[in-house]
């Protein structure tokens, strides 16, 4: 059990959290031919862009509404219509995902009052989708903005039917699933002969790609009509606490119950995956997965030798640190420091005496002495200054290539990990040198002859 | 706010600027960034601006007052190199709450200001206004005016809220800050005949080192650099220079100017970029040396010191002339470089089939007509779209650009070469740009090129 405390300065120094229009903005960026728009100054969008550029190494279809000094005191309407129209013709998008900023919040804009507005004035938008989501920046983190948005857009665009297909799924990831995970998990579900609903798929869209030609918009993703018939499948399955909401939503929508994992990385929650679709599809669990089950627990065994009594400093987001933080401590490593964005349920559960949400700078603090640091790209500062080893995790992973196709979930992912950060540990063993034997103060000398009485 | 305008007002009518002096009294009024497009528009906000031009200066903090997104999105996103501290690389933000919205932040920037003091005990603290912190009417002059009684420090606000512009309207914003602020408020510890400013280099990836070593063979002391490796002592004694070069002339000729005008420092528009170029701008600073009083024979050792590299560097780059004659190259940049890596491009043999000249003034136009001909394709503003289709139908050899267009090239299996600020090695200087021709001959002679526009075997037809 973890006390969760909050950092009490003022000031934030190294920030390890981004802000919840971007978290929006990429749930919006897995689904198909869709145009994300920030409802804000143009540079909340360059910034979001840039960010979201290095991480995935690919083109970002993202919009802004550039709003002014002027235009936010007279309110955003009529930005959000050229934007809209704008975005229409040129792009000719299915869906046009809108989120707030901590700007136009601070001014209260009305958008979806607008929107109704906008639809009624221009007729030749039906047959585009508009999501709106309010994610001002100055609450909440980016994992927020991301589980805000899926629960809009089910709430939104699914459709509640009579009946349910036998072999339909939804997937739900959360925004610590990257591509590379998605692909996993619908292969996994896709072996016990479902035909899963991915929902934001960013595997479909910012899994890097050579497309046949340009598009302004998001090419791949989830289709529309797929959202729309999410309410025909027989379940959900979630991954992640943060995509609880959009479950929910969906359930009360559409009646498609639910099964949320909150993480996918270590043996026993991947058999409990198995066990589910097993059971679900009334089929055994493949022969591969067999085998990489049998894989991974000879990791476990060749690799745990390396994680024991390892002290680890993890800096993530809610969902990224459970699911790693409780996948480390089942490997023997102890969680010496934990610093996470934003509340979650989970924070109290992680096998951890404090968790904190705050900053890089509060992590650094507790991170000392510790023998490996995970956290994103913007750990490698303070793991220059503290001489620690450092395997980058989370958004955003700007100094590495492939941050798409890392993966963590799964009997393989879990694999893949328990050799990547064992060998971390390997590679900084210590030397043996004559003084490697520990100086213990002995309470008997024995340099000098024992004195006679 | 009143302020803020007025200073934004002032910068719209900037005598020093090309752009301005064609324009009427009433174009100046309305601004000089075309108004943004809901919708279509793309790029960096003012803030952004101010951020850019100022965060090079390394050893003070840069605490940004306003949400998340400001700082938390784009801390240490960029190369601008130091040669010294770290600290402009820390990200400081307030990262206000929803209760500072509606009580207002002004405090919590205040005990912000005091927490970096007391940890982090920089020579100064940089404040940054953004959009919601200005909306809910924060005064930041004031919260920076009463902590640089209270802490002793110089605590220097820049009023650059995003919502007042885009990118470059918050560079010469940032340039005002320093004007108002920091310049002419300390001493140098010595003055010599040889002491320049350059104004507008931000160092990025290292770039002034490629020029400093040929200023300090001709003991030339470079007293500030606005603001690419500046310790905040030099920016605040740079009033006392005897002469300025001006490098990118779009983000900070305000500085250039006033400069001129309230301290009597000359200053030139150069470029570092491109073999005469660079020589150009080395015996503009020799000459400008000598006017204002240095020993005139200043002026031969420079034109040793030119014959020398260039002759060195034409070696060089002579041995690439074969591999590169010919290849068309499509150069999209922010438009006041185009000019001097144009030239520097025809220097190998390189034809430029299109440059963009959105951002260009119109002597920049007319220099690169001068440079590429009458026929030169301009390209005011070209979408994506059209980006793609010219390098997919192979108009083009290679794609130079900024970051942002990348991917069009890549995805259209065409050479790229970053040349803006996310580049990673430094083109400037006379070895610069023997660089800049290595990396575009590595890119175009890859042998991916020809493994990746391969077909499938699937897609072959039988």
């Amino acid at each position: 059990m973890a006390a969760v405390t909050r950092s009490r300065k003022s000031c934030t120094v190294n920030p390890l959290k981004m802000s919840q229009p971007i978290g929006g903005a990429l749930a919006f960026l897995g689904l198909n031919h869709c145009m994300p728009v920030l409802h804000g100054s143009q540079g909340c969008t360059a910034f979001g862009l840039v960010l979201l550029v290095r991480h995935f190494r690919e083109a970002i279809p993202l919009q802004t509404t550039a709003m002014s000094e002027a235009t936010t005191i007279m309110g955003g309407m009529e930005n959000i219509e050229q934007a809209i129209l704008n975005i229409f013709n040129r792009a000719k998008p299915e869906i046009i995902g809108i989120c707030s900023t901590g700007l136009t919040e601070t001014k209260g804009d009305d958008v979806d009052g607008y929107l109704k507005l906008i639809r009624a004035r221009h007729p030749e938008l039906e047959s585009v989708a508009i999501v709106y989501v309010s994610t001002p920046d100055y609450k909440e983190a980016f994992q927020d903005g991301w589980s805000k948005t899926v629960a809009r857009i089910v709430e939104q665009l699914t459709e509640p039917t009579a009946t349910k297909l036998a072999n339909r799924i939804n997937i739900l990831p959360g925004n610590h699933l990257m591509p590379g995970d998605i692909e996993e998990l619908r292969e996994i579900v896709e072996s016990f002969g479902f035909d899963p609903i991915v929902l934001p798929d960013l595997s479909g869209s910012l899994d890097g790609h050579v497309p046949d030609d340009f598009s302004p918009t998001t090419l791949g993703g989830t289709a529309l009509n797929d959202i729309r018939g999410c309410g025909a499948s027989r379940l959900t399955i979630a991954v992640g606490e943060q995509m609880r909401a959009a479950c929910e939503v969906l359930q009360a929508k559409t009646d498609v119950p639910y099964e949320l994992f909150d993480r996918l990385t270590g043996l026993e929650v991947n058999d409990r995956l198995m066990g589910l679709l097993a059971q679900l599809s009334g089929r055994p669990v493949p022969s591969k997965y067999r085998r990489q089950r049998s894989q991974l627990v000879d990791a476990m065994l060749d690799g745990h030798f390396f994680f024991g009594g390892k002290k680890i400093a993890i800096g993530a987001e809610p969902d990224l640190l459970w699911g790693i933080g409780s996948w480390l401590a089942e490997m023997g490593a102890e969680i010496s420091a934990a610093v996470t964005t934003t509340d979650s349920p989970l924070l109290e559960k992680l096998p951890v005496e404090e968790v904190v949400i705050g900053d890089l700078e509060d992590l650094e603090m507790r991170a000392v002495g510790c023998d490996l640091l995970i956290t994103h790209a913007h750990g490698r500062q303070m793991a220059e200054r503290l001489d620690l080893p450092f395997v980058r995790m989370g958004l955003p992973t700007f100094d590495r290539l492939g941050a798409a196709h890392q993966l963590t979930i799964g009997y393989r992912g879990t694999r893949d990990l328990v050799f990547e950060i064992g060998n971390v540990f390997l590679a900084n063993s210590p030397d043996h040198t004559p003084d490697t034997r520990a100086r213990v103060e002995r309470e008997i000398d024995v340099r000098t002859p024992a004195t006679a009485h | 706010m009143s302020t803020l305008s007025n200073e934004v007002q002032e910068i719209f009518s900037e005598p020093g600027c090309d752009k301005n002096r064609g324009k009427s009294q009433k174009e100046r009024k309305e601004g000089c960034a075309k108004r943004l497009q809901p919708g279509a528009a793309a790029g960096g906000c003012a803030f952004d601006g101010a951020k850019i031009a100022l965060q090079p200066i390394t050893d003070v903090a840069h605490l940004v007052h306003g949400p998340i997104g400001c700082e938390g999105n784009s801390w240490d996103n960029r190369h601008a190199a130091s040669s010294g501290s770290h600290l402009y690389r820390t990200g400081f933000t307030t990262d206000i709450t929803e209760m500072d919205v509606v009580y207002g932040g002004e405090k919590r920037l205040f005990r912000s200001i005091r927490e970096v003091i007391e940890k982090y005990n920089p020579p100064a603290v940089f404040v940054y206004q953004t959009c919601v912190t200005a909306m809910i009417g924060d005064d930041v002059e004031a919260v920076c005016k009463a902590a640089a009684t209270k802490f002793g420090k110089p605590v220097i606000p820049v009023n650059t809220p995003g919502f007042v512009g885009a990118k470059n309207l918050g560079n010469k914003l940032g340039g005002e800050a320093l004007l108002d602020y920091v310049i002419g408020t300390e001493e140098p510890e010595i003055t010599t005949p040889y002491d320049i400013n350059i104004i507008g280099e931000y160092n990025l990836v290292g770039e002034l080192w490629q020029v400093k070593p040929l200023l300090d063979e001709l003991g030339i002391r470079i007293l500030a650099c606005l603001s690419g490796d500046a310790k905040y002592h030099e920016v605040a004694s740079s009033h006392r220079a005897r002469a300025a070069m001006m490098v990118c002339s779009k983000a900070m000729i305000n500085i250039a100017r006033k400069m001129e005008e309230r301290y009597e420092i000359p200053f030139f528009e150069g470029s570092f970029y491109g073999v005469s170029d660079m020589s150009d701008s080395l015996r503009q600073i020799a000459g400008l040396l000598v006017q204002r009083g240095a020993p005139e024979e200043l002026l031969e050792r420079t034109e040793a010191l030119i014959r020398r590299e260039e002759a060195h560097v034409w070696g060089r780059l002579q041995s690439y002339q074969q591999r590169l004659s010919g290849k068309r190259v499509l150069l999209i940049t922010g438009g006041v470089k185009s000019w001097s890596v144009v030239a520097a491009l025809q220097e190998v043999g390189m034809v430029i089939v299109g440059t963009s000249v959105k951002k260009s003034s119109k002597e920049d136009k007319e220099r690169i007509k001068e440079l590429m001909g009458e026929d030169a394709h301009m390209i005011e503003d070209m979408t994506p779209r059209e980006m793609y289709r010219m390098l997919k139908d192979a108009h083009a050899d290679i794609m130079l650009s900024g970051g942002r267009s990348q991917f069009v090239a890549l995805k259209a299996k065409m050479p790229w070469l970053d040349i803006n600020q996310e580049r990673h090695h430094a083109y400037a200087g006379y070895e610069g740009m023997v660089a800049l021709v290595e990396q575009i001959d590595r890119a175009l002679y890859n042998p991916i090129w020809e493994q990746v526009r391969r077909p499938a075997p699937w897609d072959l037809q039988t």
